[in-house]
């Protein structure tokens, strides 16, 4: 099922603050654990999909 | 008499054409009922049209004759009403059928009324030419024994080639190199989440589609028929997945050089061999099809690369 609103990166997820900024909300975490556990949750709320930029930072994008 | 004998004859042989043409597979389409009371209809308005054509031509009715292309128009109808319908359900599918399929299925709808169509008129020829050596009932028996082969044969030629025609299809491994999903050397996806990589490496088949010849690889290529082989092998073994759960929505991604096509998926039913016979099973889309080496140019880059 495909969603009406608008598609590209909805939130930013990190626990280093000075590896984002702009637009998307970001959300801060303290480890690595609950980094996973507010990824999913944003992920289901936004059904969107949790990517991995390999640096700490996820990012929830809806394609 | 031999002319209104021959019209029903005809007009009910191909309707029987159109019932026999009516299948439902696992495409789930025409649904029954009401799918099939609409396409029934239609039939029998084909098959009429078809059978009036040869009788109003003898006793010189040319208005008559010419309502036959009026026909056509009405079928054009039909494929663009199964097109909105369709289009109109795709939100609603959990992996969508994709425009080229839509568009696929629609045409097919439209040709089968001409199918219809065309065994009526056949039918109607063979009945008048019979009638007028024989007595009517043997007139009838050979136009409905004529239409049946008709239709036959017409419906043999109409089952368009299969991916496995074009493509060998087997089962690949599935791993992860970071977050990057990948079958083989193909990259499908960034994964994030580690329960989804750990549930991906668990419970997800790869398959692997490598297109035998240029002409199968520009033909895979094609959007629409990624998705349609995406569609049927997850109508038929089901899919692990719900809404807004993105990371689980099977793709199917393309190797830049070599063309083959790959796709991890976690299917309802856990069957490799199975799924991979669905793949194999999916229809070529009339639309995706490529023949670059047909052409002067393909062959000439088929035979050397730089």
């Amino acid at each position: 099922m495909r969603e009406n609103s608008a598609e590209g990166v909805i939130a930013m997820i990190t626990e280093d603050r000075n590896l984002v900024g702009g637009g998307a909300p970001i959300f801060y975490v303290s480890s690595l654990a609950e980094k996973e556990r507010v990824a999913q949750y944003l992920s289901r709320i936004t059904r969107g999909m949790v990517h991995d930029l390999g640096n700490g930072v996820y990012i929830i994008v809806r394609h | 008499m031999e002319a209104i004998t021959s019209v029903v004859t005809a007009s009910l042989v191909g309707f029987f054409a159109r019932l026999y043409m009516l299948r439902t597979d696992y495409r789930q389409y025409p649904s029954y009922p009401q799918g099939y009371v609409i396409h029934l209809s239609l039939g029998l308005i084909a098959s009429f049209l078809g059978a009036v054509a040869v009788p109003a031509l003898l006793v010189k009715d040319y208005a008559a004759a010419t309502f036959l292309a009026l026909a056509a128009t009405q079928f054009r109808e039909v494929r663009k009403t199964e097109r909105e319908t369709l289009s109109n359900l795709e939100p609603m599918e959990l992996i969508p059928r994709g425009n080229g399929y839509i568009e696929g299925i629609a045409r097919v709808f439209e040709a089968r009324n001409y199918l219809a169509g065309g065994t009526a008129l056949f039918t109607s020829i063979v009945v008048l030419i019979l009638s007028q050596y024989w007595s009517l009932p043997i007139a009838i028996f050979g136009g409905v024994v004529g239409g049946a082969i008709l239709v036959w044969l017409l419906d043999g030629m109409m089952i368009g080639p299969k991916v496995g025609d074009l493509a060998n299809v087997r089962g690949a491994e599935i791993r992860f190199t970071g977050p990057l999903l990948m079958v083989e050397d193909i990259v499908i996806m960034n994964v994030g989440l580690e329960t989804a990589r750990q549930r991906l490496l668990k419970e997800g088949i790869g398959v692997l589609i490598e297109p035998r010849d240029p002409n199968s690889k520009a033909t895979l290529a094609n959007l629409g028929q990624r998705q349609a082989i995406l569609h049927d092998a997850t109508s038929l073994l089901g899919v692990e997945m719900d809404v807004g759960e993105p990371e689980y929505i099977p793709l199917l991604r393309r190797h830049p050089v070599t063309g083959a096509l790959a796709m991890a998926i976690i299917p309802g039913e856990k069957n490799t061999v199975a799924l991979l016979e669905a793949v194999r099973r999916t229809p070529i889309l009339e639309a995706s099809v490529r023949k670059p080496l047909a052409s002067q140019a393909g062959r000439l880059a088929d035979r050397h690369r730089e």
